[in-house]
C-alpha cells in the first residue's frame, strides 16, 4: 500500500497524459464520451492533488519535501519530481481551474474546433508537470508540452482574430523559450548541474568570475520566466491573446501566466537566499519595481479597455504584477498573503474570462443604454420606487451577482478573499521594513491600492453598461452548465475567506519552507533510493 | 582557433535570427527563429566545452581521466531542444498559412502598413 501512496507524485502527469491519448484514437464525434473521460480525468486529478496536499501539509517542517526518482536514479543524476507545499497547493489550484473549465466547454465550447479534449488534457499534463519538476531542463521540456497545448487552445474555435493574436504568441513564446534554453544551458556550463536543488547547493561555491556568468544565465531565465508571467514591458501580447481565446481556454490560461510567477518563486528563494554568498538577493529589486510597473501598467489597461475580455486580460498583467512585486520584497510575511492572494486572483479571473462570455451574449448593440432595474445589479439602495415591479429574470441575476461577486474579489475589497489576501500582504509590507516605512514599499501600497480602485471603476463602469441595459430582448441563453462553474469558483473563493485561518497557515507553512532552502536541497539530494534502504546517498 | 570559429558562427546566427525576427514578414520570423534556434542548439552544445575527437561514452568502467571525454549531458540536451524546436517550427508554420488564408496578406499584423 505504501509503495502506491509513493507513485501518487507522477499521477498528475501520467493520468493526463494516457487519458489524452486514449482521446486521440476516437472518433471525433464521440463527444460526449470523451467529454466523459475528461471530466472523469480531472475529477481523479483533483481527488489525487488533493491527496498529495494532505501528505504535504503532513510532512514536517524540517523534511518539507518528498521526490520521486524517475528510473529509481538518485538526485543529481537522474530526473526527480519534488512534492512540497508549494507545489501541491498549485496542482490543486490547476485541477480545479481544469474542472471548471471543461464542465463550461462541454456546453459548446468543446464542439467548434477538433481534438479540444487531447488539446485539454496535455495542457494539464504540461502545467502538473511543470509544477512538479526538480530540475531545469525538464521545466523546460513541461513548459514546451503547456505551451504546445496552448498554442493549440488559442486557436480553438478558429477565425481571425484567434489567429492573428495566436501568431504573435507563438511568435514570444518561442523566443521566451530559446531564452530558457540558453539560460538553462549557460547555467549548466557554469555549474555542471541542472538539478535545482544541486543547483543551489553549489552557487555559494562559485569563483567570481563563474558567479557573474551564473547571474547572466540567472537574468536570462528570469527574463523568459517574467516573459510568460506577464510582466511589464514583456507582456504586449498578453491581454490580446487572452481576450482572443474562447472562454473555457482563457480560464486555463489565467494559471498558465501563474506558471512564470511559480518558477520564479521558486528558483528564486532556492537559489538567491541568504547562503547565496554574493549572489544573495541577486534581482531583487528589478522583480519589485518590474512587478510595479507591471501592476501601473494592468491599472492604466483596465482603465482603458473597452470590452470585457480585454478587462480580464489586463486583470491577469495586475495580479501577476502583485505576485511578482511581492515577491520582489523578499519578506516571508508578504510572500504568505501573495500565495493566499495567487490562489484568490487567479480563481477570480478564470470565473471572469468564464463569465464574460456569457455577459457578452446578453450584450446587443443597444445595451449601453441605461434601463430600469437597477436591482439586476445589486445592492443600491437608491432605487426608484416605482421600479419595484419589473420582473428581473433569474438568469441576469445570477450572472450580475456573479460579475459583482468577481468585481469585489480583484477589486480586494470585503467580504471575499481578495480582501484578506491585499490586507495580509499590506498588513505585512508595513512591518516588514522595520521602524520607518520605505518609499518604495509606501509607493507598492498605493500601486495596491489605486490598481484594486481602478478595478472597481472599470468593472461597475461595464457592469452598469451590461446589466442595467434595456432587456426586452436581450435575456441570454446561458446553460445550467455554463452558470455552475463560474459560481463554484466563486463560491470557492467565499470559502477561502471562511476558512481563512487553516488557508493562512498553510500558506505561512508554504513561505517556511521556501524560506529554508537547506531542507529542499538535503530533501532532495539525500532521498534514498526505492527499494534499498542501504546504499542511501551519502 | 576552434572555439573562435564556433563562438563567430554563433554570433552570426543569433544576429541574423534577431534581425529576421524584428522583420514585418510571416516567412522572415519564421526564418529567424529557425535561425535563432540553431545558435542557441549550438550554444547548448558549446556549454558541454568544445573537444575534438572525445567520445561521450564512457568505454570500460575502471580508469576514467573524464577531460578526455566530451560531455553527454550537452548533447542529449541538444537533442531534445531539436526535436521541440522542429515540431513548433512546424506548428507556427500551419499557423503563418492559415493567417495568411484568414487575413490574405503575410504581415505579421494582418493588415498591411498604410
Amino acid at each position: 500500500m505504501a509503495g502506491v501512496i509513493d507513485h501518487l507524485i507522477i499521477v498528475p502527469i501520467l493520468l493526463p497524459l494516457i487519458s489524452g491519448a486514449v482521446m486521440l484514437l476516437l472518433a471525433e464525434r464521440s463527444r460526449a464520451l470523451k467529454g466523459g473521460i475528461g471530466i472523469a480525468t480531472t475529477l481523479v486529478l483533483l481527488t489525487v492533488s488533493v491527496g498529495l496536499l494532505q501528505q504535504a501539509d503532513a510532512m514536517p517542517a524540517t523534511s518539507s519535501v518528498r521526490t520521486y526518482q524517475l528510473g529509481n536514479w538518485p538526485a543529481p543524476f537522474g530526473i526527480v519530481l519534488v512534492l512540497d507545499r508549494l507545489s501541491a497547493l498549485m496542482l490543486v489550484l490547476t485541477s480545479v481551474l481544469a474542472i471548471a473549465a471543461l464542465l463550461y466547454s462541454l456546453a459548446r465550447w468543446h464542439r467548434v474546433g477538433p481534438r479540444f479534449h487531447t488539446i485539454f488534457q496535455l495542457q494539464l499534463m504540461g502545467l502538473n508537470g511543470a509544477f512538479l519538476t526538480g530540475d531545469l531542463f525538464n521545466l523546460f521540456v513541461f513548459f514546451e508540452v503547456l505551451l504546445a497545448a496552448s498554442y493549440g487552445l488559442v486557436l480553438h474555435g478558429d477565425g481571425t482574430a484567434r489567429v492573428k493574436a495566436g501568431l504573435a504568441y507563438i511568435a514570444i513564446n518561442l523566443t521566451a523559450s530559446l531564452l530558457f534554453l540558453i539560460g538553462a544551458s549557460l547555467a549548466y556550463g557554469v555549474t555542471g548541474t541542472l538539478n535545482m536543488a544541486d543547483l543551489a547547493n553549489r552557487i555559494p561555491h562559485l569563483a567570481p568570475a563563474d558567479a557573474a556568468l551564473f547571474a547572466a544565465a540567472a537574468a536570462i531565465l528570469g527574463t523568459a520566466f517574467l516573459m510568460k508571467a506577464g510582466a511589464w514591458p514583456l507582456n504586449f501580447w498578453l491581454p490580446t491573446t487572452y481576450a482572443a481565446a474562447s472562454a473555457p481556454a482563457a480560464a486555463l490560461f489565467a494559471i498558465m501566466s501563474k506558471v512564470g510567477v511559480y518558477v520564479i518563486l521558486r528558483l528564486w528563494m532556492l537559489m538567491f537566499n541568504g547562503d547565496a554568498g554574493s549572489l544573495a538577493g541577486f534581482g531583487g529589486n528589478w522583480l519589485l519595481f518590474g512587478g510595479m510597473l507591471s501592476i501601473a501598467f494592468g491599472t492604466i489597461g483596465v482603465l482603458a479597455s473597452q470590452s470585457l475580455p480585454r478587462l480580464a486580460g489586463y486583470s491577469v498583467l495586475v495580479s501577476s504584477g502583485t505576485l511578482i512585486a511581492a515577491i520582489g520584497t523578499g519578506s516571508g510575511a508578504v510572500i504568505g498573503s501573495a500565495l493566499f492572494y495567487l490562489i484568490s486572483s487567479t480563481l477570480g479571473i478564470a470565473a471572469l474570462f468564464l463569465l464574460v462570455e456569457l455577459v457578452e451574449r446578453m450584450r446587443d448593440p443597444g445595451a449601453d443604454v441605461l434601463a430600469v432595474t437597477m436591482e439586476a445589479y445589486g445592492e443600491s439602495d437608491d432605487d426608484p420606487e416605482e421600479e419595484v415591479g419589473v420582473a428581473i429574470p433569474a438568469t441576469v441575476a445570477i450572472l450580475g451577482g456573479s460579475f459583482i461577486a468577481c468585481a469585489l474579489l480583484l477589486a480586494g475589497l470585503p467580504p471575499l478573499s481578495g480582501f484578506v489576501a491585499k490586507f495580509g500582504m499590506m498588513a505585512a509590507m508595513l512591518k516588514m521594513d522595520g521602524a520607518s516605512v520605505h518609499a518604495s514599499t509606501w509607493a507598492l501600497i498605493g500601486l495596491l491600492t489605486v490598481s484594486g480602485l481602478a478595478t472597481l471603476i472599470a468593472m461597475t463602469r461595464t457592469g452598469i453598461s451590461s446589466f442595467w441595459a434595456r432587456m426586452d430582448e436581450s435575456i441570454p441563453r446561458v446553460r445550467v452548465i455554463e452558470m455552475a462553474p463560474v459560481v463554484g469558483l466563486l463560491l470557492l473563493c467565499l470559502g477561502l475567506t471562511i476558512g481563512g485561518g487553516p488557508a493562512m497557515r498553510y500558506m505561512e507553512a508554504t513561505t517556511q519552507s521556501l524560506r529554508a532552502p537547506q531542507d529542499y536541497t538535503t530533501g532532495v539530494l539525500q532521498a534514498p533510493r526505492a527499494g534499498s534502504q542501504r546504499e542511501t546517498a551519502q | 582557433m576552434n572555439e573562435l570559429v564556433f563562438a563567430v558562427a554563433v554570433g552570426i546566427l543569433t544576429a541574423s535570427g534577431v534581425w529576421l525576427l524584428l522583420r514585418p514578414r510571416t516567412f522572415q520570423v519564421i526564418i529567424g527563429l529557425s535561425l535563432l534556434s540553431y545558435a542557441v542548439n549550438l550554444f547548448i552544445f558549446g556549454m558541454g566545452r568544445l573537444q575534438v575527437g572525445a567520445p561521450p561514452v564512457l568505454e570500460n568502467a575502471e580508469a576514467i581521466d573524464p577531460a578526455l571525454y566530451a560531455d553527454p549531458l550537452p548533447q542529449a540536451l541538444v537533442l531534445t531542444a531539436i526535436v521541440i524546436n522542429f515540431a513548433m517550427t512546424a506548428l507556427f508554420l500551419v499557423v503563418l498559412l492559415a493567417s495568411r488564408g484568414l487575413t490574405g496578406t503575410d504581415h505579421v499584423d494582418g493588415r498591411e502598413d498604410t
